[in-house]
């Protein structure tokens, strides 16, 4: 459903890779692994159409996403380095925005990932695993086919890591894709892995 | 539409929950004014005679204060990103942002307007020209100045590099503004020069989202 052909990114003229090609069927997972620096970021920003790949192509169920970016931008999640949690408003506040832009209900994905007792606090007095938390509840407000994130579980204890399992499976029971780049082991099973 | 409006309402209510950078605008707006006197000396005809471009000059810096940061603070929290992959499009998160600015900065200083007005001593009859004027080239400077904060975003010392870009390109709304005020206080109409005026905000608002939507990118 996601294919890549020959994709290749310069960063500051140097050449992050080249020539990358996979595929990436619905309902799988792929674990981006590799050294630092090795552009498990960049090619999840390539990916999600914020940054531009110096060569190749991005693939959806054939079509390239560069055709038609708007319509891409609303199959996808990405969860960034940053959780995107603004401090002057509440939790839920932060959530709400996000559930206008692409639908969704704010207190059934706070709850998800635990939040929901703190939905009223603003965002400058949680701690970074707390701001990690409300930047994955985004996932669970509305479907969307791609998962694209980025070190997803920096900073979350181990029960929220295992929170994350029951939105894993039910993003890929439905035909989702997840791309994950990560060091630490997530709650995911059969999970394939693509070394950069 | 829906997705404008509601980046919009964020951006202003991110406004009203820090208060102090639109407050700084009309505090800024209003000293530069009282200033003038002091510089001129007080005798009311001269103060009158450059009321309508101080008045200008004045506002239009203040309106500059909190552009620095329009996409600086969402930037370094990673909103940007999530904005930019949320659907819409880029110029239309640059319009979203120029008309919350011109809500919360070009607003705020319309109201302080006959503050200032009072100070520099221009008469009574020009004051509604003057605010007229006033919400025109803030319109303007608002959205010139949102291409010009898309364009600065990342660049060291980008909030010096700014006011350089967007303030000579706001030279006719200094132009016009001045001279419907001058006009009202002269008992002349001031609609032609405000008529140009919006027609440099008609030209601005399809094509400095734009530009500024051409220039945001995830790098």
């Amino acid at each position: 459903m996601l294919e890549v052909r020959d994709l290749a990114c310069l960063r500051g003229e140097r050449a992050v890779f080249a020539g990358l090609s996979f595929r990436v069927a619905a309902g799988s997972a792929v674990l981006l692994t590799g050294a630092n620096g090795a552009g498990k970021s960049t090619l999840l920003r390539l990916l999600a159409g914020l940054l531009r790949p110096a060569d190749g192509t991005i693939l959806w169920r054939g079509e390239d996403v560069a055709a038609d970016p708007g319509a891409h931008a609303a199959r996808l999640r990405y969860l960034g380095h940053q959780d995107a949690v603004k401090p002057a408003l509440t939790v839920a506040e932060n959530l709400a925005f996000f559930a206008r832009l692409w639908g969704g209900e704010v207190a059934p994905a706070l709850a998800a990932l635990g939040l929901a007792t703190l939905a009223d606090l603003p965002g400058r007095v949680l701690s970074s695993g707390q701001k990690r938390r409300l930047a994955l509840a985004r996932l669970a407000l509305a479907p969307a086919s791609l998962w694209l994130l980025d070190e997803p579980t920096t900073g979350l204890d181990a029960a929220s890591v295992e929170r994350l399992r029951p939105l894993l499976a039910a993003h890929r029971a439905a035909g989702g894709i997840v791309l994950a780049a990560t060091h630490i082991p997530l709650p995911i099973e059969d999970a394939e892995e693509l070394r950069l | 539409m829906s997705a404008f409006l509601t980046l919009t309402g964020r951006e202003i209510r991110l406004a009203l929950r820090h208060p102090a950078d639109t407050l700084a605008a009309v505090l800024f707006f209003v000293i530069v004014a009282a200033l003038f006197p002091f510089g001129v000396g007080p005798a009311p005809e001269t103060l009158a005679r450059i009321a309508p471009g101080a008045l200008l000059a004045a506002a239009l810096l203040a309106a500059l204060l909190p552009l620095d940061r329009m996409f600086g603070a969402d930037a370094e929290d990673g909103t940007l990103d999530q904005l930019l992959v949320s659907g819409l499009p880029r110029a239309g998160i640059a319009g979203a942002k120029a008309l919350a600015h011109w809500i919360t900065t070009g607003w705020p200083l319309m109201a302080a307007t006959p503050v200032a007005a009072a100070m520099l001593n221009l008469p009574v009859e020009a004051w509604g020209a003057a605010i007229a004027a006033l919400a025109l080239a803030t319109a303007l400077l608002s959205l010139l100045g949102t291409a010009g904060a898309a364009l600065t975003l990342g660049a060291r010392r980008g909030g010096v590099l700014l006011p350089l870009l967007v303030l000579p390109l706001a030279i006719p709304a200094v132009i016009f503004g001045a001279a419907a005020i001058e006009a009202a206080g002269a008992g002349l109409s001031p609609s032609p020069f405000l008529l140009l005026l919006g027609a440099g905000v008609s030209l601005a608002v399809p094509l400095a989202p734009l530009a500024a939507g051409a220039a945001l990118t995830g790098d």
